[in-house]
């Protein structure tokens, strides 16, 4: 059986709206072709994790069976009690999967990377995200088919952006008007242009061409400057990966955006002009904003409103920086339990903690700099150079440098 | 006092600003409120009004400035 992956080559776009016409052409109509998306759902999903893959597949599967037990039981169990060590219970179970998955290049010999697929760490944060939902009584119902069609959201499912239940349930049953609906349709033929450009031009051009040269003549002067590797080619590198980060990534994500609105879904937005930032906070704002957000509204908030609650640190300046650390922390060991991963974290709480000093200290000495477009560009250009830093720590390439 | 008057002290103690000649203005776009600050504020806002709000009911886009807040709260109570 054939296999392909999302979003890989142009091909692949014309058989996917290709066979998207007649629920495009229903939506059209004012008609929502649910069986014909289910299908659609269902056949891709297969093409996707199937062939070669078919063990993706049916870790695919199991794993659907049981978080959709878990969010049916933890519903019913929600409706009479609400005690914490059960909700404690069902957010562990529910990340286990993903848990095991993880810890899985640690054991090579295991057989535990049979549980994962990919896309696996995006459909956690859609559990978790309900499981958070159904304890804090903003979502009360949620059907089997609803929650499965949630998760298995096709545009979205390998790499996110990650949506949030009420938001796209209140897209889903939506009757659009044929004028909304063409404006989402021409909005979607937008994005998913852009995304052209930016993936199969621009990232081709940084990562497939441009890197491995750049790789290659940076590794042959490993030992230069003391024997740290620290050469020209070394910054470069850094330069033209974060350049590749980006167009690689928000390319996708614009593809995803663009097939979702194709379906009258309104997938959120992943990034908004990152290297504009002023600062890493502004940063978290724009980069992989599905993410940080997810991140922000269910790490870092509760963690602070917790421990606040609790009366557990009573500076509040400090109740904030051990949530920044903790909410970095985990986002580090999410991209994988490797020591780049988890220092990229660490380095990202550290100059958000930072940051905040230093918008504390402006506060209080609101004369001390005029904001003009040469601080401005400072600014601009003081955050591009450490994001950009950080993303060389993320690319692993210092691994292959120093201990390969 | 009354809501208003309420709810705009609980702003000032948070952004150092008199906020009552903005009813209108986006306290998260102009950098005013952030992640913490709008943790304290719902602590704020459960502790003086009475009401619960859970940190999933807080959509950035329904509590984004003074006026926001207001009808927010008088809707909750």
């Amino acid at each position: 059986m054939i296999n392909l992956q999302p979003y890989t080559n142009p091909a692949y776009f014309i058989l996917l709206i290709g066979t998207l016409l007649p629920a495009m052409i229903g939506l059209y109509f004012g008609k929502r072709l649910k069986v014909y998306e289910a299908i659609w759902t269902f056949s891709f999903l297969l093409i996707t994790f199937g062939g070669i893959k078919w063990h993706q597949g049916i870790a695919l599967a199991a794993y659907i069976i049981f978080q959709q037990l878990l969010v049916q039981i933890y519903k019913a169990y929600r409706k009479r009690h609400n005690s914490t060590a059960m909700f404690l219970s069902m957010i562990i179970l529910s990340i286990f999967p993903l848990v095991i998955v993880k810890l899985a290049p640690i054991f090579p010999s295991s057989q535990l990377s049979l549980f994962g697929f990919l896309g696996i760490s995006y459909l956690t944060f859609k559990t978790v995200q309900v499981l958070m939902e159904l304890r804090d009584g903003t979502i009360k119902e949620i059907r089997v088919r609803d929650f499965v069609r949630f998760l298995l959201f096709f545009p979205t499912v390998s790499s996110g952006p990650i949506d949030r239940f009420k938001r796209f349930q209140a897209d889903e049953q939506q009757v659009l008007s044929r004028d909304a609906y063409l404006v989402m349709v021409d909005r979607g033929v937008q994005y998913i242009f852009k995304g052209f450009v930016y993936k199969f031009i621009l990232g081709y051009f940084f990562g497939t061409w441009l890197l491995p040269r750049i790789a290659h003549v940076a590794l042959l002067e490993r030992h230069a400057f003391f024997g740290t590797g620290l050469s020209l080619h070394l910054v470069e590198y850094m330069y033209v990966y974060s350049m590749y980060l980006f167009f690689d990534f928000a390319g996708y994500s614009l593809f995803a955006i663009g097939i979702s609105y194709f379906l009258g879904i309104k997938t959120p937005e992943n990034f908004n002009a990152p290297f504009r930032s002023h600062n890493i906070k502004d940063f978290w704002n724009r980069w992989h904003m599905s993410l940080s957000f997810w991140f922000r509204d269910f790490v870092f908030m509760r963690v602070t409103f917790f421990i606040m609650k609790k009366r557990l640190i009573k500076n509040r300046i400090r109740v904030s920086q051990v949530a920044y650390l903790l909410n970095f922390l985990i986002m580090g060991f999410w991209h994988g339990v490797t020591w780049y991963y988890i220092v990229y974290g660490l380095f990202h709480a550290t100059a958000i903690i930072i940051n905040d000093y230093w918008l504390r200290y402006k506060k209080a000495h609101p004369n001390l700099i005029k904001h003009n477009m040469f601080t401005e560009g400072i600014a601009i250009f003081l955050t591009f150079n450490t994001v950009c830093f950080s993303f060389l720590i993320f690319s692993g390439f210092l691994n292959t440098l120093w201990f390969k | 006092m009354n809501n208003t008057q309420k709810v705009l002290n609980i702003l000032k103690e948070l952004t150092g600003q008199d906020l009552s000649g903005q009813m209108d203005t986006n306290l998260y776009e102009n950098s005013l409120l952030d992640s913490m600050a709008t943790v304290q504020l719902v602590m704020e806002l459960e502790e003086q009004f009475g009401i619960s709000i859970p940190i999933s009911e807080f959509n950035r886009s329904e509590w984004e400035t003074p006026n926001k807040i207001i009808s927010k709260v008088e809707s909750l109570q």
